[in-house]
């Protein structure tokens, strides 16, 4: 495990998500024990499959546990309900999608004002808050424009703005580079990185090794389970070893 | 008290979040909001035009009355439905002069009373100029007050020209330029049939008049009633009578009734041979006209506007399930499913209540055009104090917008029932 400082932010004790199809039970997580600090950068690796699209749900508390315990900021929110839920993700979490999920009538500042319209506080200051939060992505010169006047790895960044905007606990990106090119890709993943030094805690599912590589720590999943839990460099000397194994990842 | 102040600012927010929110999103679907909210359209704006229609004709019948007084009573004598004399001859049932003598001590509620007879229509002439069929009735003084035709030039008929019977009269404006009178033409004789009668005054025209009584073709002229009397065989007589106010109108129906019951020697339990009626009576039952016809009008309007929200519903599913991503999207970044079913209630509403509001345009507008075609066609002016009076607006907006609400609900928990995970998922 990573040795790293400061709080916790997540705690996992237990998690099982299972699926009622007809009779059959399916365990899409069975039984995760997982502590994530702040500030720490996380990619999560696995098969389609593995269970990891669902840990992501659950982290973003966007689906709820069968059972087990999961506490995001201190808050027990197990038994929490439907509304406080919505509310926890509106501060806490912040979402960056595969396909980015911009709405296209509006313009990229109306965007990432989006989240602070459910939220209590952050209403009055929208506009501010929103612009503050594209100049942090690079975006100052693209406030007016609309998704379908914007690149790729622009509108990736409009949905990374849009995100941060209301100060998440931790930042949720699902595949966040699936749909660019490789060189949009790094320019997502610097902006992660430098994200991370300004002191966000990144959570990032993916699938490909280099876009993993930009992680701290590596949490590999096999179904349902969590399967090897390393710092980059422990992961990157495991996979020279038994290298063979590790071919496979991709899907 | 926080709470206090945060609750209005919170409904506030979400109210004007969502109403931006829905009107983006007609803007963004004209076409498509345009028709579907025809239906609406449609219902509202012919329910405001019949209403319009209604006032401006309520309003007309009640400005027409008033100049003719809404105290004002009418007696004629008329044959009963039923009884042996429903067989009788006009001649027989015809009021007599003296039935009416003695009215006034005994109906202590009628302000005013005057009897009339109709003479006939009479060619009138001045030297070598004449004009024919001028409507000649002998009238008594309390006529003119009565019936509202103030005399403009010269004095009205006087009880002394009554009581001496003289041969004297009252002509319309248009019977003198017609003989080509002076403007003064008081103490000027024209000649009336046989008989010549000396001009006192000039009587106001008989306002236009939607009864059908507006008779601007021919000229009137007045005469005491005596004369009239004198100058038939057997003539026909009517009283005109005015209650002391609007609140006694029923009661000197009644002491009236009761009176020439008595004058008339008719026998308790046998009808009437007469007839009483006040203005007030009138309008009474046009005003139960008028509320039956806005009923019907309403019940079709109300299936109209059924047809009209079952579109919006269907329109509204479809926004749903095109919308399906965003609303995921919102859900993941925090809105409640509260939010979301307000989102998409107001934006119903707002729909019905554009509907509602080119609706009431629309009914105005249909107004105005019928009121021209009725003029262009019969060249009369019938619904030109047409009006939407307030209440109707509210109505219609009310109307419109329960018709959002009410069809727009399914369609809200619908979409604020949705699973964000599977709606993010949704293609």
């Amino acid at each position: 495990m990573a040795k790293q400082a400061g709080k916790v932010i997540i705690k996992l004790q237990a998690v099982k998500r299972i699926y009622k199809v007809g009779v059959e039970h399916i365990h899409a997580l069975d039984g995760i024990d997982l502590k994530l600090h702040e500030n720490e950068y996380i990619a999560v690796m696995g098969h389609s499959g593995s269970g990891k699209s669902t840990l992501m749900n659950v982290l973003g508390c966007l689906d709820r546990a069968t059972s087990g315990y999961y506490e995001l900021d201190g808050y027990d929110t197990t038994k929490m309900s439907d509304a406080a839920l919505a509310h926890v993700r509106n501060e806490r979490i912040g979402f960056v999608f595969q396909s980015f999920e911009l709405l296209g009538q509006l313009t990229a500042l109306k965007n990432v004002e989006m989240p602070l319209i459910y939220s209590r506080d952050g209403w009055v200051s929208r506009k501010n808050r929103a612009k503050k939060a594209l100049q942090r992505v690079g975006l100052s010169d693209r406030v007016k424009h609309k998704p379908n006047q914007l690149s790729g790895g622009e509108k990736q960044r409009v949905a990374i703005a849009r995100a941060l905007v209301c100060n998440p606990s931790i930042l949720l990106a699902d595949e966040p580079t699936g749909n660019l090119d490789s060189k949009t890709s790094e320019d997502i993943l610097k902006l992660f990185d430098q994200l991370h030094s300004e002191g966000q805690t990144i959570i990032m599912v993916t699938h490909e090794d280099d876009v993993a590589h930009h992680a701290k720590r590596i949490i590999s999943m096999k179904d349902g389970l969590i399967n090897s839990d390393q710092s980059t460099k422990e992961y990157n000397g495991s996979r020279h070893v038994t290298g063979k194994k590790s071919k496979e990842a991709p899907s | 008290m926080r709470f206090l102040i945060r609750v209005p600012i919170m409904f506030f927010r979400l109210l004007y979040q969502s109403v931006y929110l829905a009107l983006s999103q007609i803007w963004a679907n004209k076409t498509r909001s345009m028709l579907t909210t025809l239906g609406i359209i449609i219902g509202v704006a012919s329910v405001t035009a019949v209403i319009a229609a209604l006032s401006g004709l309520k309003a007309k019948i009640l400005t027409q009355v008033e100049s003719l007084g809404t105290n004002t009573i009418f007696i004629s004598a008329r044959r009963p439905d039923r009884g042996p004399l429903q067989h009788a001859s006009w001649w027989s049932i015809r009021f007599q002069p003296e039935q009416f003598e003695n009215l006034l001590e005994h109906c202590p509620s009628v302000a005013r009373f005057g009897r009339q007879t109709w003479v006939g229509r009479y060619t009138v002439s001045h030297r070598d100029k004449s004009s024919e069929n001028v409507t000649v009735r002998g009238v008594e003084p309390a006529c003119h007050q009565i019936d509202s035709r103030p005399v403009t030039i010269g004095r009205p008929l006087s009880v002394i020209d009554e009581m001496q019977v003289r041969q004297v009269c009252l002509i319309d404006p248009k019977l003198r330029n017609d003989l080509h009178l002076d403007r003064d033409c008081i103490g000027q004789s024209v000649l009336v049939g046989y008989d010549t009668f000396y001009i006192v005054g000039v009587v106001e025209p008989r306002p236009e008049n939607i009864f059908g009584g507006g008779d601007q073709e021919r000229s009137e002229i007045f005469i005491p009633f005596k004369v009239g009397l004198k100058m038939q065989r057997y003539p026909s007589i009517w009283a005109l009578a005015e209650s002391r106010s609007a609140d006694v109108s029923d009661d000197a129906l009644a002491e009236i009734r009761f009176f020439l019951r008595r004058t008339r020697h008719i026998k308790p339990g046998e009808p009437d041979t007469f007839e009483v009626q006040s203005l007030q009576n009138e309008l009474q039952t046009f005003n139960e006209i008028t509320v039956i016809v806005t009923l019907v009008a309403g019940g079709i309007v109300g299936i109209s506007l059924l047809v009209g929200g079952v579109g919006i519903m269907n329109i509204m599913l479809v926004s749903v399930s095109e919308r399906t991503r965003e609303i995921g999207l919102r859900k993941a970044v925090g809105a409640k499913n509260s939010a979301i079913l307000t989102q998409f209630m107001i934006e119903s509403i707002v729909l019905c209540c554009m509907g509602g509001l080119v609706g009431i345009v629309f009914g105005q507008l249909l107004i105005t055009a019928i009121d021209n075609i009725v003029k262009a066609a019969f060249h009369v002016t019938v619904l030109d104090m047409a009006y939407i009076p307030a209440w109707a607006i509210a109505l219609s907006f009310a109307f419109a917008g329960s018709v959002g609400i009410f069809f727009g609900m399914f369609p809200a928990i619908k979409a604020a029932r949705l699973d964000p995970i599977e709606a993010l998922r949704h293609e």
